[in-house]
Order: C-alpha cells, then sequence, then structure tokens
C-alpha cells in the first residue's frame, strides 16, 4: 500500500513537469497507461460539545474488508485508535482488500472539519472505511466501516450522520491519567483489555457533574449521537 | 407460527395475497454495550393491531414484558393471522449479540412489530411498531429505540421478589448491578409509552439511589439493529 502510494505521487510528479515543459502528454500510472482512477473527497464535520476527534483515517477497500462489526473484538489497530487516537497501526494493515489509505494531519476540534483525499483504480466495488477516537473518553470512538461508493458518479456526493461506538478494549472508568485528550491529558492505549472486548455502541460517558465523583470529565463532555457528520464526495 | 390461526383467516389472506404475503428474514443486533434484551416477541400484523403506540397507554399484554420480560400475554393477546416469532433467541440476547436468523411467511400480514424489554430496567423495552414491510425484494436496515412503557417508577432499584414481578427491576443478567440502593424517583410521570429517558445509576454497588451502575448501564439511541430481507 505505502508502494502504491509513492509510485502515485512520482507519476502525478513526472505528469508535472512534462507540462511544465510544455510536452502535453496523457499523465497515468507507469505500468498502466489505460487505468482508470477513482478519487473520493472525505469531510468529516465534527458535531461535538467538547469532543476533539483525533486525526481521521481513511482506508478505501473493497467488499471483503470491515474494519470493526458489532459484537466482534476490536483488532490491535482498532484499539491503538480507539484508546490513544494514533491511527498509524489502523492503517497500515496490509490486508489484500486495502486499495489506499489516508491520514488526517491533525485532530479535528468541535465544530472543525477535515477532508480527507483516497485516489485507487477504479474497480466495480469500492467502499470507504472512516475511523476516529473521541479523546476525551477512554474508548469512544466514530465512523463507518463498509461505505459503498461504487455507485458514486464524478461530482455526486452522499452523506452519513455517524454514531459513536465503544471499542470495549478499555473500561469506561472516566479516572485521571486514563484519558489521552485535553480533558485530562492522561495515558492513551494499553495493551491491557480491562473491559467487555467486544465493540459496541457507546453509553455514553457519566461526567462528575452527573454524581461520579471519581471523574475527570465535566458536563461538556457528553455527547449523543450522531457525533459528526461525514460527506463523501466523488471528484474523480 | 400460528398455523392453525391463519385457517380461519383464509378468505381474507387468499384475496389479498395477489397484493401481499411475503417471505421474510428477520434479524436482530443488541447494539449496547452493556444492557440484556429479554425474549423477542416478533410479530408480523396488519395495521388493524398494534403491540404499542407512543403516546398510548401500553396495552396489558405489553405491560408483563415491559415490566418482567414475559411475552405470554403478547402471544395470547395477539390477533387471528397474526405470524410471529416467539423467542427465537432462545432466552436473553446479550449485548452486541445478534439474533438467529427468523423466516417469516407473513401470509396477508403488511406490519413487522418487535418488542423485548431491556435489562436492568424498571419498564424499558426496545420496540419497532408497525414497520410497513416492503413489497420490493431487498434487504432493509431498521435501528430502533428504547420506549418507557409508561407503566412503573423508574426507581432503578433490583427487586426479585415474587420472581421480579413485583415494581422494581428483575435482574441485571450481566451480574454487574449494586444492591441496597433507596432508589431514584417513586413518580412517574408521563405513563404513555415515550421514549426512555435512560438510567440515571450511580456508582455506589452497596448504596446510593441506584442499583445499576452509571458506567455501565446507560445508553444512547438507538439500542438495536434489525435487518429484514424481503425474498
Amino acid at each position: 500500500m505505502k508502494q502504491f502510494n509513492i509510485r502515485t505521487l512520482k507519476s502525478g510528479a513526472l505528469c508535472l513537469m512534462l507540462a511544465s515543459t510544455g510536452l502535453l502528454t496523457a499523465c497515468g500510472s507507469d505500468d498502466d497507461k489505460d487505468a482508470e482512477m477513482a478519487s473520493f473527497e472525505i469531510t468529516v464535520t465534527n458535531l461535538s460539545a467538547n469532543q476533539p476527534l483525533s486525526p481521521l483515517a481513511a482506508l478505501l477497500h473493497d467488499a471483503d474488508y470491515k474494519a470493526w462489526s458489532i459484537g466482534g473484538m476490536a483488532s490491535d489497530g482498532l484499539e491503538v485508535l480507539a484508546e490513544g487516537g494514533d491511527n498509524s497501526t489502523f492503517i497500515s494493515d496490509d490486508a489484500a482488500m486495502l486499495m489506499t489509505s489516508a491520514s488526517g494531519s491533525a485532530p479535528v476540534g468541535p465544530g472543525g472539519s477535515d477532508t480527507l483525499t483516497v485516489t485507487a483504480d477504479l474497480a466495480s466495488v469500492m467502499q470507504i472505511t472512516l475511523a476516529s477516537m473521541l479523546v476525551n473518553t477512554n474508548d469512544a470512538f466514530t465512523g463507518t466501516t463498509g461505505l459503498d461508493v461504487s455507485d458514486l458518479a464524478v461530482g455526486e456526493s452522499m452523506n452519513q450522520a455517524l454514531p459513536i461506538y465503544d471499542a470495549g478494549t478499555e473500561a469506561n472508568d472516566e479516572m485521571a491519567g486514563t484519558i489521552p485528550g485535553p480533558a485530562d491529558g492522561g495515558e492513551g492505549f494499553n495493551a491491557v483489555r480491562d473491559d467487555v472486548d467486544f465493540v459496541a455502541r457507546h453509553p455514553g460517558v457519566v461526567t462528575q457533574n452527573d454524581g461520579y465523583s471519581s471523574s475527570v470529565l465535566d458536563e461538556s463532555h457528553r455527547f449523543d449521537s450522531p457525533i459528526a457528520r461525514l460527506v463523501v464526495k466523488r471528484v474523480q | 407460527m400460528k398455523i392453525t390461526a391463519l385457517i380461519p383467516a383464509l378468505p381474507l389472506a387468499f384475496m389479498s395475497s395477489m397484493a401481499f404475503s411475503q417471505n421474510i428474514d428477520v434479524q436482530v443486533t443488541n447494539l449496547t454495550h452493556g444492557l440484556h434484551f429479554t425474549p423477542l416477541f416478533i410479530s408480523t400484523h396488519t395495521s388493524a393491531s398494534n403491540l404499542f403506540e407512543v403516546g398510548q397507554t401500553a396495552s396489558a399484554a405489553l405491560k408483563p414484558m415491559a415490566e418482567g420480560g414475559s411475552i405470554a400475554d403478547l402471544i395470547a393477546a395477539s390477533p387471528a393471522g397474526s405470524v410471529n416469532s416467539e423467542n427465537p433467541v432462545g432466552g436473553l440476547l446479550a449485548p452486541a449479540i445478534t439474533s438467529p436468523v427468523v423466516s417469516l411467511d407473513t401470509g396477508a400480514n403488511d406490519k413487522l412489530s418487535i418488542v423485548a424489554m431491556v435489562l436492568p430496567t424498571n419498564d424499558g423495552f426496545v420496540g419497532l411498531d408497525s414497520w410497513t414491510i416492503p413489497s420490493e425484494a431487498g434487504s432493509y436496515t431498521i435501528y430502533l429505540n428504547a420506549y418507557d412503557a409508561g407503566t412503573e417508577v423508574n426507581d432503578e432499584v433490583i427487586d426479585t421478589v415474587n420472581g421480579g414481578g413485583d415494581d422494581g427491576i428483575p435482574a441485571a443478567p450481566g451480574g454487574d448491578a449494586g444492591m441496597n440502593a433507596t432508589g431514584v424517583t417513586t413518580t412517574e410521570s408521563n405513563t404513555m409509552v415515550h421514549i426512555h429517558r435512560g438510567n440515571l445509576g450511580d456508582t455506589d454497588l452497596t448504596g446510593g439511589v441506584s442499583d445499576v451502575d452509571s458506567r455501565i448501564h446507560r445508553w444512547l439511541n438507538p439500542v438495536a439493529k434489525v435487518v429484514v430481507t424481503v425474498k
């Protein structure tokens, strides 16, 4: 997957060079001049009150890939993402069904948005997975997996209201030192799995203002579904 | 399936079979992190009946389901001609678990309803009311909310007296609730079926106002996903 990205970059750079010297020519990848590409702009808007979203992770893949399922154990990559906001393991999954991936460069604050673009050879089935941690929680994340974008024509877009999932890998104790976001500045990923060890919808946070005196969270960190809006637009 | 019950309804079924009669598969997923569902009651029926309706008083048959998980009265009250699945899971549907596929030949029925109690609550239930079964083949996904039957005070006290038949929460199947709570409230202001406000809970497992754990037994809607495949 990384090699694919590098190759794409090179052919893009070559194309630019040729254009700048006045030699107009069709620019495709080196090994398949006729390959048609599909490119998708993925925009996430954070709708929460006070839950920054960790840098977005986006995957483009075929129909055989699911990054999580309700009742299924979180993968190691998902656990690292959901507990600490680090998406590097999640997007470096080298499964054959992955076409390409992208990562945001910074967290997406409440009210903010970020856009990633993923591009791959056009295929009959193309699906998107998107994931990001709610950083002022123990292991809450939002996203979608297996969103089918195969039928999008160039210029068309679709949107989804994103729910909140619980990775089930870290107990929702809300204790000081366990939450990586600005509410605490505590620990992110910890390999110990001390919760139910399956993915489900998140029950929400309790907070110190709602009678849980040990919680490091306050009322502003509460949330409801949906936590974010996802817009996918095919641009090529 | 109420095969015998279908016979008196045959003329009606025959008349409408040109317009309807579907074979459907139904699968229910408990989406929650820490709540159990009691035995599911899945019913296909006509627009002449409901299992429940928001803004209306819970029926006498719905009440024991919502307060104690018993679907016996709902089965007994099901109109002739309804095609039902009773307790397809064979017990509780645990958090994040998906039921087996329930296959129904809907006959003349074009409405689908589903109920099950949510534990631990006083009278909370997951519900689908009279969803119109599409005539077009395909897979349809429906997300369900948690409702409050409005028939019992949400005191959040676990009370297994009379097998849970008394007021109170009959059980917390996860074994993760507390005891000796003094009770969250003594009143139920909305006595109609309404959207459940959620558990309050607390973090005191040996006392406090609530026996349920606020870190485990709260939820956000939706609490269930239903996939209906029309064949």
